[in-house]
């Protein structure tokens, strides 16, 4: 249907593959800073365009219905879904697509095993071990960013559902995962093609039980690491099929996500085995015990809020998932909107695991207008808080609880906190005394100069902006 | 290609990655995450490839499928990227333009 010009592995698709891969680099490069990524970000679609035309152009490219039913298909599903994508649901989007992907890789390894028993040649070694990884990786990306689609999607309880022998139920998979992979390499010649799908199945078994027991607060670790994964099984498949921009590109993904997932697992002062392993990150084991009694603290209204805020000089907001949560974000800005034009500094105080993956509330508050200069980051803020005269909590909890530098004994001890405690005021707009992700009574909401609004963020912020507009 | 080129290919990149990608900020880490996704799609090309050699249903179907994944990651990942960025850029300081550098002049 369309005249192969370029010959697989040769110099002219080699060469192109190599503009691509570079332009994929300048495109991350430009994204260090908000105003030039959009334009990096076209740039990298560009090298995308230049690889996928060039492999059009292949010579053994073939089955063009196929091809033309698979690209509707994905570019359909993708337009859709990108344009009807609400902000608040990056994590479950970003979550969904990781899977997507690590699918592709894992059906890709498939084919190519089929392919090279219909060859009935030896496949060379090393072709076989990056396609087995390819399939391990690639399996276990899709079903465990499904679960974690779902966990985020509150399709199944975010809860840690923890399995009894959990630890030895994975060792045995695992186990078995690298006795299959090892029996197929000892037969390069006619690899066992139901090994093989065994292989696939037992991956996606420990993909699922691997997510399954983590927590909702867990989940930007999560992502990110299903991140790196899905990256790391692209570039075994370029190994695979000797293709240069699939290894860069891969191995582009997979920095990324090893990157953010060493980021994201600092900022909560954990490992990144303890994510996995410990099924902490929804109810920690006596968690719930403290609900009997009731503590002594302070509840203000709307408009005891609103003067104190309208007669500070510097107010510092910190919001939290619950703010994604309420879709208060735009009534927050009208808040900070009104603040600034009585001559208020404001600032916004982002915690970074502040949502459900990283960078998370940045994109939300850029969606609500706020400048990014205001965006402060942690290291950046709690400097700034003893000077701070109002800071205002909005539906974030255990990244506030001063229990984490304080009380060693505490589940979250250690964890960089946003220390808004530090601040002469602090008000926190919240529905309940309830506790976080975390499980544990928040000690911030008893210290003497904290207040609590309890309503849901949204109305609040908008009685609060419309009580300072009236002073 | 070697096994070794391709393995002196990864190794560099693994370190151009992490010296590029350490250098974004944590606010722009969201959209980051969005267009690595849609770089994944590369993996598009590797289904391509392997459905121009598929002769039978279930070759075909896997094929198919693959080539839909990837599809879904370049233009869902490229697409939902740009739309977050335009946030971002859509004023970098209207205000901020006279308080700042106008008190400089």
């Amino acid at each position: 249907m369309i005249q192969a010009v370029f010959e697989p592995g040769g110099d002219a698709a080699t060469a192109l593959y190599i503009v691509a891969f570079s332009l994929f680099i300048v495109g991350i490069k430009r994204g260090t800073h908000p105003t030039t990524a959009k334009q990096g970000n076209l740039i990298a679609a560009g090298g995308m365009a230049i690889a996928v035309v060039t492999t059009l152009l292949l010579d053994g490219i073939g089955n063009w219905g196929l091809i033309a039913v698979g690209l509707g298909v994905g570019t359909a599903v993708g337009v859709i879904a990108s344009i009807r994508v609400q902000m608040t649901e990056m994590p479950q989007m970003v979550a969904l697509y990781n899977g997507v992907g690590g699918g592709a890789v894992a059906l890709i390894a498939w084919s190519e095993i089929r392919h090279g028993i219909s060859l009935g040649e030896d496949i060379p070694l090393d072709e076989l071990i990056p396609v087995l990884f390819a399939a391990v990786v690639g399996s276990v990306s899709f079903w465990g960013s499904n679960i974690a689609f779902a966990k985020l999607q509150d399709l199944i309880p975010t809860k840690p559902l923890a399995v009894p022998g959990q630890q030895v139920i994975n060792a045995v998979l695992l186990i078995g995962i690298l006795a299959a992979c090892v029996n197929i390499a000892l037969n390069p010649g006619d690899p066992n093609q139901a090994v093989f799908i065994g292989i696939l199945i037992a991956a996606a078994l420990l993909g699922n039980l691997v997510v399954l027991p983590i927590g909702g607060a867990d989940m930007p670790v999560v992502i990110s690491l299903l991140n790196a994964f899905t990256g790391l099984s692209a570039a075994a498949a370029g190994f695979a099929l000797d293709n240069v921009v699939l290894i860069v590109a891969g191995t582009l993904v997979g920095s990324s996500g090893t990157i953010l997932t060493m980021e994201m697992a600092t900022a909560m002062n954990r490992s990144v085995s303890n994510v996995l392993f410990a099924g902490f990150g929804g109810a920690p084991s006596g968690g719930g015990g403290g609900d009997g009694e009731e503590r002594p603290h302070t509840s203000i209204g709307a408009q005891d809020a609103a003067i104190k805020l309208a007669y500070a000089d510097t107010v510092t907001i910190v919001p939290g998932y619950g703010l994604a949560v309420a879709q208060a974000q735009h009534a927050i800005k009208e808040v900070a909107d009104e603040l600034e034009s009585r001559g208020v500094t404001v600032n916004y105080a982002i915690h970074p695991v502040a949502g459900r993956m990283p960078g998370h509330m940045n994109v939300l508050l850029a969606e609500a207008d706020v400048p990014y200069e205001q965006l402060k980051e942690m290291e950046e803020i709690n400097p700034e808080m003893p000077r701070t005269d109002v800071a205002v909590v909005v539906g974030a909890n255990d990244v506030t609880n001063p229990a984490a530098k304080n009380d060693p004994e505490s589940p979250i001890a250690g964890m960089p906190i946003i220390e808004v405690s530090e601040a002469q005021q602090v008000i926190v707009i919240k529905r309940s005394l309830s506790p976080g992700f975390a499980g544990i009574d928040n000690d911030l909401f008893y210290e003497p100069n904290t207040s609590m609004l309890f309503a849901d963020a949204k109305a609040a912020a908008g009685e609060i902006a419309s009580e300072i507009a009236q002073l | 290609m070697t096994l070794f080129t391709e393995i002196t290919i990864f190794v560099l990149a693994v370190f151009v990655g992490f010296e590029v990608i350490s250098k974004v900020p944590t606010t722009l880490h969201t959209p980051l995450m969005s267009q690595t996704n849609a770089i994944h799609g590369i993996v598009m090309l590797g289904g391509l490839i392997v459905v121009g050699y598929a002769n039978d249903p279930l070759e075909y179907v896997i094929g198919t499928i693959a080539i839909a994944f990837g599809a879904i990651n370049i233009v869902g990942g490229f697409m939902v990227t740009d739309r977050m960025l335009g946030m971002f850029a859509k004023k970098p300081k209207p205000k901020a333009e006279g308080d700042g550098k106008g008190g400089a002049g």
